[in-house]
């Protein structure tokens, strides 16, 4: 190897030989950008994700599905934090994460900008928006970046319960009287194709996927991630007698997968660009929550000082 | 540091008597006794763990990369704040 | 407890219906407050306490379930975990008028739970030791998780006591604000009467809760009301305040616009 060659190249043979990438190292600005981007969007997606669940918390229709869906609720607070402190190790702080997603700058995924109007949408959300995200996540299990990588094996270990809790209560309303599977129908027209849009453009459309791809940052190409979806769910709806609101919807014998309609894009970049049904009022909670908890914070704080200071007198007298 | 801001701590589990202390990740908390509370409600919420340590991440010193093979050229420290996350020998399909 | 307010309560119980009350007050509770509490999910000062208030919250909606699954069979004629919950209405609740009282800002909800934690584990603890030994069996259950939220909420009772200005000023409103429905907790309840001294009189609770929330209170270097001032009461009796109603409207709603489904 000689001297000319770059770090750069250096970095991407190295992570071409499947090793991992750990906070230290040297990596490319860029990598690390990319990174932080990808992971605290990611994080923020975990958080907003709470509110059009925690909105059904106190309706739950049995204790039992109120405790499963607040103890759901709860991991999806603790995989946003694993990943803020995934993103904390690149050198960006939760503080000035926090600050970016409240002014809009960083973005979350699109589909929590969609209401829950439905109790019905407490089991869509788990099976076809968790089961999308497990698509991403499971391969994301094996990124390159060792923090992020391992916060993910962590979160898909935990994901798994969510997603069969959100097919268990679809079952029960699509087995149950004509208006729970007609609330489950309703639920089902709203989300499918919010779920397929959340692996985000097209392949010819995404700029950033091949240099990711490359760093082995994602592993599979949205397209790919998409089809994976639309092939494992078909059948799940086809078992609970629901039917998939997209008339172009056929298996292809030749291409061995299923051939679906277009999605519409115009939706997808207006939500994107902050005109979905639930943008404004996301954001506006979450400003809230933490604006009204600034004063604790700070008390917290304060209480902490003065005891280390305590602390510093005894250990000065003793 | 903002006075609303709380600190960083590195939190570590041991899993069960026989094992050592393994890194799980980090939180941010006022005080220890809060950092120790937090460990429990996030990180052992399926009872991954009988015994939690919480540390400071700015106690933590790391070594620099260079020490291990050497990969790279030494790197500039300045960008990676945070020592969180260290190097940890198992392989993440393990963890 | 005769005349006024509470004029016309059933004073006499047999040790079956006594028994059936004394779930009731501590299931109703323990629902009611994980109910309180689960608002708070998306809503507290730091994601990291965000998860902290979700887990007290689901302590308190799993001991519910476990209460009246008991309190169920006791009950029989198809009475089930959720029939209890969902299809009773306010003045069929025995919890304490403390619990529905508005979750407010952080300090009044840290509070609430302070003063109910201290009660809880003072009472759960001693209901080890219960006859009934299901209820023992919770009981054992329960005070380790118990003893962690009185924890939690007495290190922030302390927190924002003798953290800031600000702070000491709003708790020390919540406090006063909240006192007046700690009374009813303590109260002696024609009930007791009926069954063996194992369950747990309340009244028998008020000295030890006194000195621990004087104890905690001092730490916090905030005042301690009057313990005689005068106190609300009714939540035992089934008399509450209108807060009750809007929890179990938003609560039932569901299984009451369909109550032929199964969920």
């Amino acid at each position: 190897m000689g001297t000319n060659v770059s770090l750069e190249d250096n970095f991407q043979t190295y992570v071409d030989g499947e090793n991992k990438v750990e906070p230290k190292d040297w990596m490319p600005e860029k990598y690390r950008k990319t990174l932080i981007r990808q992971i605290s969007q990611h994080a923020h997606s975990e958080i907003i994700g709470m509110q059009p669940e925690a909105n059904w918390i106190t309706r739950a229709p049995s204790l039992r599905a109120k405790l499963i869906l607040l103890a759901k609720v709860q991991d999806e607070a603790g995989h946003g934090l694993y990943l803020y402190s995934a993103a904390e190790t690149l050198g960006e702080s939760r503080e000035k994460m926090i600050s970016d997603l409240q002014s809009g700058k960083a973005k979350y995924s699109s589909i929590f900008n969609y209401p829950t109007p439905s109790w019905a949408d407490m089991g869509t959300i788990g099976w076809l928006v968790d089961g999308a995200a497990i698509q991403n996540q499971v391969m994301l299990t094996r990124t390159s970046y060792g923090p992020y990588a391992r916060a993910m094996v962590k979160i898909c270990k935990e994901e798994s319960f969510h997603q069969r809790q959100g097919y268990e209560v679809v079952m029960k309303l699509a087995q149950g009287t004509p208006e729970q599977k007609a609330m489950a129908q309703e639920s089902l027209n709203r989300w499918w194709w919010p779920s397929l849009m959340m692996f985000g453009p097209s392949d010819d459309e995404s700029p950033n996927s091949a240099q990711s791809m490359k760093w082995k940052i994602k592993r599979k190409s949205n397209d790919t991630l998409r089809q994976e979806f639309v092939d494992k769910t078909v059948p799940q709806v086809e078992y609970l007698g629901l039917t998939v609101p997209d008339s172009d919807l056929k298996w292809n014998e030749a291409r061995g997968h299923y051939d679906f309609g277009i999605i519409n894009w115009d939706e997808f970049y207006a939500v994107i660009q902050g005109n979905g049904p639930c943008n404004k009022e996301r954001i506006a909670h979450h400003v809230e929550a933490h604006e009204e908890g600034a004063w604790v914070r700070e008390a917290a704080n304060a209480f902490a000082q003065k005891q280390a200071q305590r602390k510093k007198n005894t250990g000065a007298a003793a | 540091m903002n006075k609303d801001h709380w600190k960083l701590w590195e939190v570590f589990l041991r899993s069960k008597n026989g094992l050592s202390h393994k890194h799980v990740g980090s939180l941010h908390a006022a005080d220890t006794e809060m950092a120790i509370q937090n460990a429990r409600d996030v990180y052992t919420r399926r009872s991954e763990g009988i015994s939690i340590w919480v540390v400071p991440s700015e106690s933590i010193t790391a070594s620099a990369p260079d020490e291990k093979e050497p990969l790279f050229a030494p790197s500039d420290d300045k960008v990676y704040r945070h020592p969180t996350f260290y190097d940890i020998p198992d392989d993440v399909e393990h963890m | 407890m005769n005349g006024g307010w509470l004029a016309g309560k059933k004073s006499q119980f047999t040790k079956d219906e006594a028994l059936k009350e004394y779930f009731k007050f501590l299931a109703d509770d323990a629902l009611i407050l994980g109910q309180q509490l689960s608002r708070w999910c998306s809503k507290g000062p730091v994601l990291e306490q965000d998860i902290a208030i979700i887990n007290t919250s689901l302590d308190h909606i799993g001991r519910a379930r476990l209460l009246y699954q008991e309190l169920a069979k006791i009950e029989g004629n198809g009475a089930t975990e959720d029939t209890l919950a969902y299809f009773r209405d306010h003045q069929e609740f025995r919890n304490a008028l403390l619990l529905e009282q508005p979750n407010g800002h952080w300090g009044d909800s840290v509070v609430r739970s302070f003063f109910i934690d201290t009660f809880n584990f003072f009472l759960y603890d001693g209901l080890r030791r219960c006859e009934n030994q299901v209820l023992a069996g919770i009981a054992e259950k329960s005070v380790k998780e118990i003893a962690y939220q009185a924890q939690w909420s007495a290190e922030w009772v302390i927190r924002l006591g003798d953290g800031t200005e600000e702070s000491h000023e709003k708790v020390q409103k919540s406090i006063d604000n909240l006192w007046m429905w700690t009374g009813e907790l303590f109260e002696k309840y024609p009930v007791f009467e009926s069954l063996d001294s194992s369950f747990i009189d309340f009244s028998t609770l008020k000295t030890q809760w006194i000195e621990k929330v004087a104890l905690v209170l001092e730490t916090a270097t905030l005042q301690m009301p009057n313990p005689e001032s005068w106190m609300q009461t009714g939540g035992r009796l089934g008399v509450h305040t209108s807060h009750l109603g809007f929890i179990l409207a938003e609560m039932q709603s569901l299984p009451r616009t369909y109550p032929d489904a199964a969920w």
